[in-house]
């Protein structure tokens, strides 16, 4: 017996990204763009409405974010992000050009039920800011499979008109007969690009919804600030919390539940989030 | 397993021959304190410590570990240890630490490089022999070699200036095949090493902790509003020497370094501390744990809870490690977790 043991030299390393490579790229807003990608790796990639990859700019670093397409309308092995240039990586990735590389580690997280609790309610999307992007996922999925679900409202809500995302396909929902879609800027003072719908934080659009409280289900994604403005507004609707899901940001380095950085008290939002039940997480003090 | 008795020159004898034929790290003097290093020659070796400065969680969770090599072309490859090393003379709180470590690392998804290192580790537990001035071990039920598991051999020094070995493992016992002639104890010595447990578990507790471990999450379930955590944290510098010499902490941090052909470089990891101001800032300079207070409780959080729920074993070992080197003095666990027991 020596103390050397045999190490398999095949083992899973759930740090290892693999590569992909950009198949578009374009900006959206000055500091937001639009990345497709396509795994060079021809086995299939599945992944689920509300889930996220970490990106990987080879030198640069690494960060999570989110899956913006659904598998219902986008070519197999490819998935869509939209980024805003904040930080290192992020910076990194405004720079990515048709044919770049990059690498890609997950699917991480839990999703948006489309297949489970969503399916055959009446669903409110709520979607401030970049909050949009990862849940266009799940609006994609739902719209294509519309026969599931009972009304579907979308509300969307901007800083200012010229940081709207997503501008053509808001103008295709807010035009079906099949999804009540309201759309908000929080101020338009500027003359470009003219803007003539509400002015007002996302809030002001939810007194206008008729809902039943008892059938409906509400997504909720935006900027930290925004869940407690509108969790106040889904109480008065009488929503119970068992019925809103919500997506939390964090700081991630592994995605894989063992770095701690993105643990809101016990529960590390890369395994049991980003997308939480409200009431999982009521009383989870850091979570709001 | 067998059990050998040596006395103090074999012992130097065996310890030369686990020097040639592997890469034994010891604990050794490092000015007036102690420290695992490589050992070179028996002599170095300081078995009576009380404490090192750092615990040998740093040869198994490195403080700079290479994770890949990456290219331009999006070419990353996975880099593991390879080599095999032992280390000499782990206390059995460290031990406790290790094997939580264990625990963590393999739970879900299973991490292979802190494995590549913590498989092709030997390791020799040495009951404590000197308390350092710190330890609360007895409290925690770490303080001997018999509450301890996952080592190779566990060593004992008895009066008599011999040692007990006892091989816990298979490759424990290939260690203790290396001593020609090794005696057989006596029933005496095994009773000898009885005492000396019972005497470590009443000796390692220079802090008393009133409330007993298993307690600690339902203690903490109801304390989150305690006034005890902005009490001590107005005193924090928020340096993360605390987590830095935790046996249990193993938060990290990843960065990529470019090589000097500015074309391939590494991905990194090193240890991260939760007590310093950036650890829960994510890009645009939103900081989801802004507060001192709240980052402070947090680690006491991590230690007595959220790693408890985890691996069902409390997170701290009761090393003494934390209270001796926090600058500002409010690093003692015993004494913060006494405070939550008094009615607020």
């Amino acid at each position: 017996m020596t103390i050397t043991q045999e190490v398999s030299t095949k083992v899973k390393d759930i740090y290892l990204p693999e590569p992909a490579t950009v198949l578009d790229s374009r900006l959206l807003t000055e500091a937001e763009i639009y990345l497709r990608f396509k795994f060079d790796d021809p086995k299939p990639h599945d992944y689920k409405p509300g889930q996220f990859y970490s990106v990987t700019i080879p030198g640069i670093g690494e960060a999570p974010i989110s899956i913006s397409s659904s598998l219902t309308r986008c070519e197999e092995n490819t998935f869509e992000m939209v980024v805003r240039k904040v930080g290192n990586v992020t910076n990194a990735l405004h720079n990515l050009v048709y044919g770049d590389k990059v690498g890609i580690r997950g699917p991480f997280g839990t999703t948006f039920p489309v297949d489970t609790a969503m399916k055959g309610r009446d669903l409110v999307f709520i979607c401030g800011g970049i909050g949009l992007v990862p849940v266009r996922s799940a609006i994609h999925h739902v719209l294509d499979n519309r026969q599931d679900y009972g009304d579907i409202s979308i509300l969307v809500g901007t800083r200012t008109p010229a940081d709207r995302l997503f501008v053509s396909e808001c103008e295709e929902w807010s035009k079906r007969d099949d999804v009540n879609f309201l759309e908000t800027v929080d101020v338009a003072i500027a003359r470009k690009p003219i803007w003539t719908g509400p002015v007002g934080v996302i809030t002001t659009l939810l007194p206008r919804l008729n809902l039943d409280p008892a059938k409906t289900t509400t997504i909720v994604c935006g900027p930290p600030i925004m869940y407690r403005f509108v969790l106040m507004e889904l109480r008065k609707l009488q929503l119970p919390n068992d019925q809103i899901y919500l997506s939390l940001e964090r700081r991630m380095k592994c995605g894989v539940g063992k770095c701690g950085h993105c643990q809101i008290n016990g529960k590390y939002a890369c395994q049991e989030g980003a997308v939480f039940k409200y009431s999982d997480i009521e009383s989870t003090p850091e979570a709001i | 397993m067998s059990i050998k008795k040596v006395g103090s020159a074999e012992f130097k004898g065996w310890v030369q021959s686990l020097i040639k034929k592997h890469t034994v790290y010891g604990v050794q003097a490092k000015e007036d304190r102690f420290a695992f290093d490589v050992l070179d020659a028996p002599e170095d070796l300081r078995l009576d410590y009380d404490v090192t400065i750092l615990p040998p969680k740093k040869y198994i969770q490195p403080q700079k570990e290479v994770l890949l090599t990456f290219d331009e072309n999006g070419v990353f490859e996975s880099v593991m240890n390879e080599e095999s090393f032992l280390i000499l003379g782990v206390h059995p709180y460290d031990m406790v630490a290790i094997s939580q470590m264990d625990k963590v690392f393999t739970k879900d998804n299973r991490d292979e490089h802190y494995m590549a290192y913590r498989e092709r580790a030997t390791i020799i537990v040495s009951d404590v022999q000197t308390a350092s001035k710190d330890v609360f071990a007895g409290c925690m039920g770490t303080s001997t070699g018999e509450e301890c598991s996952g080592h190779d051999v566990l060593l004992t020094l008895l009066a008599d200036g011999s040692s007990l070995l006892e091989a816990k493992t298979e490759k424990g016992e290939a260690l203790l095949d290396l001593i020609p002639n090794a005696a057989e104890p006596h029933e005496g010595d095994l009773e000898a090493r009885s005492a000396i447990w019972e005497s470590n578990r009443k000796e390692l507790r220079k802090h008393e902790l009133h409330v007993a471990p298993s307690d600690l999450p339902e203690l903490l379930e109801r304390s989150y509003d305690h006034p005890v955590w902005n009490e001590k944290s107005e005193l924090c510098y928020a340096c993360g020497s605390c987590n830095l010499v935790c046996p249990t902490c193993y938060c990290f941090n990843v960065q990529d370094d470019f090589n000097w052909d500015l074309k391939s470089g590494t991905r990194s990891r090193c240890w991260d501390s939760c007590m310093v101001s950036s650890f829960a800032k994510v890009a645009g300079d939103h900081d989801f744990r802004p507060l001192a207070a709240a980052r402070y409780r947090h680690r006491y959080y991590r230690k007595g809870k959220y790693v408890p729920d985890m691996i069902g074993e409390i997170a701290c070992v009761g090393c003494g490690r934390c209270i001796t080197s926090c600058t500002a003095k409010i690093a003692n666990p015993a004494e913060v977790y006494n405070c939550l027991l008094e009615k607020v």
